[in-house]
């Protein structure tokens, strides 16, 4: 099972390493990523294997969700096939 | 860099232009719970409902935090309850009523639907003592909903039903005054009725269904909205198209959450019904799409055109996205949860002869529209008549939802409360119908009905 991962928000340092410490304490793998700065904004998607993951699906949200809040950004997780599912048949 | 694209215009249809997934309802025949004992068969009703349903909701919530996109409510539809209480031999249904209310309680639904009889044709023993428990099934109880089918195309309309009706909303007005007649809000009296719409007021689970069945509504006023905005001032054919693409891909979200619902719960997935479905909140409204279009004001004239063009286009995109495709699907135009029809009638763009005007291109029919208390119980017979004329003539689902909210008159507001809403009351044609609806009987069925 693969995982949408994105993060929009006021730039600033460390967004990837706290994004990416997150993914190594649920035992998450990053398969693809694609970054960008739109206006002063850190635009980020990262596709995630989420195959071999310590824990629920529903803390590891949670725990990227609250990274996001403490410094300000937004930071969600989405079951791949949503994406996919929208845009082809 | 597509699925970068995809992705980002995804989340942006989630988060800023509200896309949902408006319900997902499962379908329970109550068939083999009739019996000569009301109390047996209401004890039955309510083990079949909360034993099928018992994960509805947890269910529900799981793919919303997975998937990331909201699931608005969670329902239940029942086989008309007219069919299943007749055996019982009681007089009164209030009592099955309040087990469905119960069992929706129980398993976390915040309504459930179904207290509801078929007399488009006629009256059998059950459809007349369940029309006549509405008033107090709907005051007594608080997530019951009820419809009537009075017309259908290949029946015609049964005018004796429409009298009755007349009745039966103003009692149900009167015994719910305390709330605004919000009691009105939960009861549909239709025409072409069908037996897989998952949204409620008017949902029930037809005899031809399965034992159970789940059902999905998709909405997205505001995606329809938000594209529109980028074909400003384009021909009306390239809106439609636009149109068509955003059904297309609001519609593949609601047949992957059913999918998904239908897998997990071991039900059968049964339609998708690709409706827009407003909510009074901002950024959420079908007139604000017509006015989109070059509106000044939804209800101005060229109104009906551009309903009617929304409508069809929305039915393209949605055919093509969905395995099966059903309900009423199309462009809902309830009055008080749609704050672009409020804003209209409140600056006297939108009258009540141009909104069933519009009912003739819709999905539906007369939806959420408050008129004043003291409104004769035969003028809302004619109203009700008025719909089923348009839905038997023109092949379509009609319905009417209206609610002479007690003690109000033109002037006033009434509110409702949550996806209700609010609504100030309309003026209504004040020559009286009432010669017209005490005649009773039957309208027979159209010429264009008989295509054996």
């Amino acid at each position: 099972m693969n995982g949408i991962i994105t993060v929009v928000g006021k730039d600033q340092v460390g967004i990837i390493h706290g994004v990416s410490k997150v993914l190594v304490d649920y035992n998450v793998s990053v398969e693809d990523i694609n970054q960008t700065i739109l206006k002063g904004y850190f635009t980020m998607m990262m596709r995630v294997n989420l195959a071999n993951m310590k824990g629920e699906f529903n803390t590891f949200k949670q725990k990227l969700e609250s990274y996001g809040e403490e410094i300000d950004i937004s930071v969600k997780v989405q079951r791949e096939e949503i994406f996919n599912y929208m845009h082809n048949i | 860099m597509t699925l970068y694209n995809n992705v980002f215009e995804t989340v942006r249809m989630i988060e800023k232009e509200k896309l949902d997934i408006r319900t997902i309802t499962m379908g329970i025949s109550l068939m083999d719970c009739i019996d000569s004992s009301g109390d047996k068969s209401r004890q039955r009703i309510y083990d079949k409902i909360t034993g099928y349903a018992q994960n509805l909701v947890k269910v529900g919530d799981q793919i919303e935090m997975e998937y990331g996109i909201p699931i608005i409510n969670k329902r239940i539809a029942v086989t008309p309850i007219s069919l299943i209480a007749s055996a019982s031999g009681e007089d009164n249904y209030l009592e099955f009523a309040k087990t469905l209310d119960k069992a929706a309680k129980e398993v976390g639904v915040n309504f459930i639907g179904g207290f509801s009889a078929l007399v488009q044709k006629g009256f059998a023993n059950g459809d007349r003592i369940l029309i006549d428990s509405i008033p107090q099934a709907l005051s007594e109880t608080e997530r019951v909903c009820s419809s009537v089918n009075i017309a259908s195309t290949k029946a015609g309309i049964n005018m004796d039903a429409v009298k009755l009706m007349g009745k039966i909303v103003k009692d149900t007005a009167y015994l719910t005054r305390d709330r605004d007649s919000l009691g009105c809000a939960k009861l549909v009296i239709f025409a072409n009725a069908v037996d897989d719409n998952p949204f409620m007021a008017g949902a029930f689970h037809g005899v031809g269904e399965p034992e159970v069945v789940v059902n999905v509504g998709v909405s997205g006023p505001g995606v329809v909205k938000c594209a529109m905005e980028k074909v400003k001032g384009e021909p009306l054919h390239v809106v439609a198209e636009n149109i068509k693409k955003t059904a297309f891909k609001i519609t593949r979200a609601g047949q992957l959450i059913g999918n998904e619902v239908s897998n997990r719960l071991g039900v059968p997935f049964g339609i998708l019904d690709l409706s827009l479905a407003p909510t009074p909140e901002i950024g959420d409204s079908v007139a604000r799409i017509l006015e989109e279009m070059g509106l000044e004001a939804c209800g101005t004239h060229g109104t009906t055109a551009a309903l009617a063009m929304l409508n069809d286009a929305v039915k393209k995109g949605g055919i093509m996205a969905s395995s099966s495709v059903g309900g009423l699907s199309g462009a809902f135009i309830p009055v008080s949860e749609d704050e672009g029809m409020i804003s209209a009638v409140q600056n006297g763009a939108l009258t009540f002869d141009k909104l069933e005007a519009m009912t003739s291109v819709c999905s539906v029919g007369l939806d959420m529209i408050a008129v004043p208390g003291d409104t004769k119980e035969s003028t809302i017979s004619a109203i009700i008549a008025d719909e089923a004329a348009i839905g038997v003539i023109n092949n379509k689902t009609t319905a009417v939802r209206i609610i002479p909210v007690h003690g109000k008159d033109v002037g006033d507001t009434a509110e409702f409360g949550g996806l209700l809403g609010y609504m100030p009351i309309m003026a209504l044609n004040k020559f009286s119908s009432e010669a017209f609806i005490n005649r009773g009987g039957r309208i027979p069925a159209p010429i264009h009905s008989f295509k054996n």
